[in-house]
């Protein structure tokens, strides 16, 4: 009977899973690397030994990492003094301070580099004005500008996780520190930075992933710093067609070499294993003298800078544009000109795909949460390592595996919307089903059992106990990924086609068409509408609750 | 309803590791049953059993004669304590006693009325519309105390349910907690690792360790007649004394270690021969005679802690064996360090063991599993 028992609903479940992750995930990876090894049905490594023997493509590695490294860094030291001065000193204005920290990490990626290029690219508005000053060489192009942008877009991730684990520390491990005589820098460096570390270097590798596999900022203002995701598009929508084979081979390179970043990343993080929950959560603090000036100086200006791009181009969006020329002036016929190139269309799709895309991963990292926790067989550790594959996949690399595995039969949906959600929601659930694990790790299972206990069955227990106290923190992870939803580029550049465009998609077109005023327009309704939910989101929530 | 528990061999398995095996248990209707073991003793196991969280791998559980193996927890009708309360965070007080009655679909007419009464009857109805983040632990255990028993259980299941609360707390509230069994009347099994709260509440206790009960029977028989010397040194303090059993002048006479010898007169006559024993004697059994004015058994103060009603004093044996002693405090000083003395025991209330066994050989040791 009992034996019995167990073949019922969760173990349906975990073989739908199962089932889906093959279908969608795992055979579109073997796809791709049998198309990196295969040239006309023979065995063949000449498109690794191509990209190994030309430093054009094996620089775009360095290059990469390079650069990733360097984000990984900068951000980590703005995100954690931010985020310390933030969790532990009343700011004037602290809600306003995270609010804002949240929008300038949604942001599209690309957008801030293009806004960026506005302002301190060959003609932009602060060159000139350094020119007038007789400053000359600051230039947005290249791999400074390349760090520049991605730092400011990324380190309010850093920020977002800091507040969780600061948010964890109880206030007597400080005390004890001090008693024992650490206090001031030494007691951050030596207490706050070693109990927080398992944050920091799971914000290190987000930060690192991202940055390796954003594409739209390096493809805007690379200029000769090519990066690896940018070589990937280039090769796959190649001057003399599309090269399958060698974009497929550069897309193992990719998936291998972010593994490898990962793998080091957990090794590391095994060092430093050990759980808190804070019973006396740490007071937060009045600073005062010039401390308190510093710590305002130093928030501030970093959030000012970041929300500067985001700003400007909204400005822009309202100025008079003839196709790609700034006349003086403001219109509205950026927006015109947008609506003949299917603003409504683009806004119903990025909406369409971002509710769909969320549903979907919202329910799969429930479940998935549930069986790794709940139910720690076999099965469910298979699914568990499955659903985190697509953490070391960048974008591009998901997209053409999926145009390569479902251009043909049996599964014929590339040029749909279809697509572009199984895209979006192999890419998010990882975050997603991290944050639903977590989040399950700490309820316990006394609760559902007190459920049963009272006589509810077990799948009332999971869906009235078990389910709203995940909810917080599914939530606060979910809007996250919709933002991302919103604002991905990579994956959709390659799976996109006319009717299938979203809001930066249609923005990426507009630049490379030269209309930059209808640019704006597009990369400023996707700002609208990040602004939109999250207001809608804060509405539900408490803002120290989001939470990653 | 309330009714008996009937265990018949029960095992339990965590895959080929076997954490209980054949064990037999009868639960009285009404009674306020406890089992009561160290940590890891298969206590909880037992009850979770009982509660159906956990596989049964052998044996029958029954509830009155009806046989409750692969029933489901939520059919059993069972009310559940749980350790850390298990109060649902996300729900009221009156939310989170009324669930159960909820997934019975009682009108809520009668819920509300219900729910207020046993609100009442823990002294939680004041707090019926917090969140349960803002209830003291005392509180809290009150809420999952009226959670359980406002579905009118047929059997309460308390799993350590004080252990979280500090010292004072822990005393009043099992009062409480009796107090309230007893108003009930329902069949209660207690799990606890605290022997002192269990001698404190229960009618019945079963003594357990490693997955099999040595000794089940009321407080008093438990620890006055303890059944093996688990039992006497896990149920209140105890010391351990060796020596002989000598049958040489007819009646057998107990003779320690540096040859003090006294006639215990409790003795089982079928048990008693001449063979190796271990004698547990109280802390308060030991009787402090001063050098030189009789006989006893050869000590000398090493240590002595005053706590008002009474001296505790730590001493050494001549043989090198350690005592603790327990004394009304007198008037006059207390006996100082290196003062020697001579130890008599309490031979109507000090229990003997066969050294090889462990096993009691006293008359009148009760082991009652049948209820």
């Amino acid at each position: 009977m009992q034996a019995r028992k167990k073949l019922d609903f969760w173990n349906s479940c975990a073989l739908i899973i199962l089932l889906l992750f093959g279908i969608f995930l795992v055979y579109p990876m073997f796809g791709l690397l049998k198309e990196s090894v295969y040239v006309n049905g023979s065995f063949s490594m000449d498109a690794f030994s191509r990209f190994f023997h030309k430093s054009y493509y094996y620089s775009t590695i360095f290059n990469s990492f390079k650069i990733a490294f360097s984000v990984m860094v900068f951000s980590l030291l703005l995100g954690i003094p931010f985020s310390y001065f933030y969790t532990f000193y009343d700011l004037k204005g602290r809600k306003i301070l995270f609010v804002l920290c949240l929008l300038s990490t949604m942001s599209a990626p690309f957008i801030g580099a293009y806004a960026w290029v506005l302002l301190l690219g060959n003609n932009g508005l602060l060159t000139n004005i350094l020119k007038a000053m007789g400053i000359s060489g600051i230039s947005i192009y290249g791999f400074g500008g390349i760090v520049f942008v991605q730092t400011l877009k990324l380190f309010p991730l850093v920020v977002i996780y800091m507040n969780g684990a600061f948010r964890d520390i109880d206030s007597s491990l400080m005390e004890a520190a001090e008693s024992m005589g650490c206090k001031g820098i030494q007691r951050f460096f030596r207490v706050l930075m070693t109990l927080t570390m398992p944050t920091i270097l799971a914000a290190a590798l987000l930060v690192f992933m991202r940055s390796f596999a954003d594409f739209g900022t390096p493809l805007l203002i690379g200029r000769g710093c090519m990066t690896f995701p940018v070589l990937i598009y280039n090769e796959y929508l190649g001057e003399n067609g599309a090269d399958y084979h060698f974009a497929a081979a550069i897309s193992v390179i990719a998936v291998l070499v972010t593994g490898i970043i990962f793998l080091i990343q957990k090794l590391a993080t095994s060092k430093f294993k050990f759980t808190m929950s804070a019973m006396h959560p740490i007071q937060i603090k009045k600073p005062a003298g010039a401390t308190s000036v510093l710590m305002h100086f130093f928030c501030y200006l970093v959030i000012a800078i970041s929300m500067l791009p985001q700003v400007y181009i909204i400005y822009m969006s309202f100025r008079k544009y003839n196709n790609s020329i700034l006349l003086p002036g403001y219109s509205m016929v950026n927006y015109e000109k947008a609506l003949q190139k299917n603003l409504f269309r683009a806004t119903g799709n990025t909406l369409v795909i971002s509710f769909v895309t969320l549903a979907i991963i919202v329910v799969l990292a429930v479940f998935i949460a549930y069986l790794v926790v709940r139910k720690g067989n076999f099965i469910s550790h298979l699914i568990d390592t499955i659903s985190m594959m697509p953490y070391i996949m960048p974008g591009a690399v998901v997209g053409i595996a999926l145009v390569i595995a479902f251009s043909k039969k049996p599964f014929c949906i590339a040029g749909t919307l279809l697509i572009m959600i199984i895209a979006l929601a192999i890419r998010r659930l990882p975050f997603t089903s991290r944050s639903a694990t977590a989040t399950m790790m700490k309820i316990s299972p006394s609760i559902e059992e007190a459920a049963i206990s009272l006589g509810a069955s077990k799948l009332a227990a999971f869906s009235k106990i078990t389910v709203p106290m995940m909810s917080s923190g599914v939530i606060s992870g979910a809007v996250l990924s919709w933002v991302s939803i919103i604002t991905e580029m990579s994956s959709g550049v390659i799976l996109y086609n006319n009717k299938t465009i979203t809001l930066t998609l249609g923005t990426y077109v507009a630049i490379n068409n030269g209309v930059y005023g209808v640019a704006a327009a597009f990369a400023s309704v996707t700002t609208l509408l990040t602004v939109i939910c999250l207001v809608i989101y804060l509405k539900f929530t408490k803002l120290e609750d989001v939470q990653m | 309803m309330s009714v008996a528990i009937t265990i018949k061999h029960a095992e339990k398995k965590y895959g080929d590791n076997t954490v209980i095996q054949d064990l037999s248990l009868t639960i009285r209707n009404g009674e306020l049953f406890t089992l009561l073991g160290p940590s890891g003793c298969g206590k909880t196991t037992l009850l979770r059993m009982i509660a159906g969280f956990n596989s049964i791998e052998g044996g029958d559980f029954y509830f009155n004669d009806k046989r409750i193996n692969d029933m489901d927890p939520g059919k059993r009708n069972i009310g559940m304590v749980f350790q850390n309360y298990a109060i649902f965070p996300n729900m009221t007080v009156r939310k989170n006693v009324e669930f159960g009655l909820k997934t019975r679909k009682i009108p809520q007419a009668e819920i509300n009325e219900e729910v207020d009464k046993v609100l009442q009857l823990v002294h939680v109805d004041q707090y019926a519309d917090r969140m349960p983040d803002h209830l003291s632990g005392g509180q809290q255990q009150r809420v999952a105390l009226a959670r359980a028993l406002v579905i009118r259980p047929d059997v309460l299941l308390m799993d350590e349910p004080l252990s979280n609360l500090d010292a004072k707390l822990r005393v009043e509230m099992r009062t409480v907690v009796k107090e309230i069994q007893r108003n009930v009347g329902i069949t209660t099994v207690y799990v606890t690792h605290d022997q002192e709260e269990a001698m404190a509440i229960s009618d019945r206790i079963a003594v357990m360790k490693d997955g099999a009960i040595h000794q089940c029977g009321r407080p008093q028989d438990i620890y006055m007649r303890p059944l093996d010397l688990f039992v006497a040194t896990f149920i209140g303090k105890s010391n351990l004394l060796d020596g002989t059993l000598s049958c040489t002048s007819g009646k057998p006479e107990l003779v320690f270690k540096d040859g003090y010898r006294v006639v215990v007169p409790k003795l089982d006559p079928a048990k008693a021969k001449e063979m190796d024993v271990r004698v547990s004697c109280r802390p308060v059994e030991l009787r402090i005679v001063e050098d030189g004015l009789g006989d006893g058994i050869h000590a000398e103060i090493e240590d002595s802690v005053f706590l008002g009603l009474n001296t505790h004093y730590f001493v050494k044996l001549d043989t090198g064996e350690r005592a603790e002693i327990v004394q009304e405090s007198d008037v006059e000083s207390i006996l100082p360090p290196k003062t020697k003395i001579l130890l008599s025991v309490n031979t109507k209330k000090i229990n003997v063991f066969d050294a090889k066994s462990g096993f009691s050989i006293m008359q009148g040791v009760k082991n009652n599993l049948e209820g």
